[in-house]
């Protein structure tokens, strides 16, 4: 299946966080690396976007958008770090 | 914490510190105000965009298409234009057996509107004014590598860098199929000539213009080390273009030495 960076989450993240969340390091709880969102791996399909580490291949997050609701899971992040100023 | 340091912390001062580079995205309504062919498989895209609030060099955005029966599709498009104003520019290619690509490409009108949500992704950018900034303690020579449509980005920011008469070295690595593929063909034949100057390396895949030096081939890891500023420079390198594109030559920049830190994607898909 096709893949494309985390990059292309800045869309759908922007309806869960204020600010643009691809920037904001995330640590994968699969092997504890740590990485900008906008690095990871991102799969989609009409079911919804699976989030991949980059690293070790562990699912981060899975999204689902209808056109009433958006919804995300952040099952395998154990910690977002965001940068002030 | 002291009265004093609660002071200085007030809201109004943490909100106009925290005030991102980079405008709020939103959606909005866009009315395409010109297309053209860009290539014979693409098409460049005006849109006058209701309420944008300008955008970065490298930023994109989301185009949602709705059917009457309510169905909708969204898809991603990088933005060839940057800095202030409502116009934002395209340039889509077309995918044969594409949902989204060949509408925008072929059927798409002056007048017509479309939903966008905009501007997106702080990460694949670039900013002359923080490159300035950052010149003075760490002067990072600029490394572009795209194939295909990936120029988009990249082409918004060798053109921001040329208007703002940067002096950080910018070079940039394209790949095309034939001369006629090239997007943005005149403006990067300008900016290569331009005060702050462009290196442009173009690789020809399938044919190459007449009396060509190297006959046409897919870009391989010695054009790469040849025609990419040197790992010991260190540049910052951006590389753009279909998903096997760029995750070939992102591995091939690591093992010539690149800090894979250093590397930015972005990766449109396919393989
Ligand atoms: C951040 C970002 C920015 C992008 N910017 C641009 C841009 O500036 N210009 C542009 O033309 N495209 C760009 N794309 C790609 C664009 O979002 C769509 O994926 C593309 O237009 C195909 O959409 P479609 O609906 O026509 O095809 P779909 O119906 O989604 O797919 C049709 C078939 O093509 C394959 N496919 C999907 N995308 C690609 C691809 N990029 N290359 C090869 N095969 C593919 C699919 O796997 C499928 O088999 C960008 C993608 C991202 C993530
Ligand atoms: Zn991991």
């Amino acid at each position: 299946m096709q893949h494309v960076d985390g990059n292309a989450l800045a869309g759908p993240l922007a309806e869960f966080f204020s600010f643009d969340a691809t920037t904001a390091t995330a640590r994968c709880n699969g092997c504890g690396a740590l990485g900008e969102l906008a690095r990871a791996m991102v799969y989609r399909s009409g079911a919804g976007t699976v989030v991949r580490c980059s690293t070790c291949d562990h699912v981060l997050a899975t999204l689902v958008e209808t056109t009433d609701r958006a919804w995300i899971g952040l099952s395998g992040i154990s910690a977002i770090e965001v940068r002030r100023g | 914490m002291s009265e004093a340091t609660a002071q200085t912390t007030s809201p109004a001062a943490a909100s106009a510190a925290a005030v991102p580079a980079v405008p709020r995205s939103g959606w909005h309504v866009a009315t395409v105000a010109s297309t053209r062919r860009e290539t014979p498989n693409a098409s460049r895209i005006e849109l006058e965009v209701d309420g944008w609030p300008g955008n970065a060099a490298g930023q994109h955005l989301d185009v949602r298409l709705t059917a009457p029966d309510g169905y909708t599709a969204t898809r991603s498009y990088s933005i060839a234009s940057s800095g202030a104003g409502t116009r934002v520019t395209l340039a889509v290619d077309r995918l044969p057996d594409g949902e989204v690509s060949p509408y925008l490409v072929d059927d798409v009108r002056a007048g017509d509107m479309l939903e966008v949500h905009g501007p997106l992704g702080a990460f694949f950018v670039w900013a002359p004014d923080a490159a300035h900034a950052a010149a003075a303690v760490d002067a990072r020579p600029v490394q572009l590598i795209a194939g295909g449509s990936g120029v988009v980005p990249l082409y918004a920011m060798a053109e921001a860098h040329g208007v703002a008469q940067d002096p950080t070295r910018f070079r940039l690595l394209y790949s095309v199929r034939s001369p006629d593929d090239v997007y943005f063909a005149d403006e990067l034949r300008r900016l290569a000539e331009a005060s702050a100057p462009l290196q442009l390396d173009l690789v020809y895949t399938r044919r190459a213009p007449d009396g060509w030096r190297t006959p046409p081939a897919r870009i391989t890891r010695e054009v790469l080390e040849s025609a990419v500023i040197p790992a010991a420079e260190r540049p910052r390198v951006f590389v753009c273009g279909s998903t096997g594109f760029v995750e070939r030559v992102a591995d091939w920049l690591v093992e010539l030495g690149h800090d894979a830190r250093s590397i930015r994607t972005e990766r449109y898909g396919g393989t």
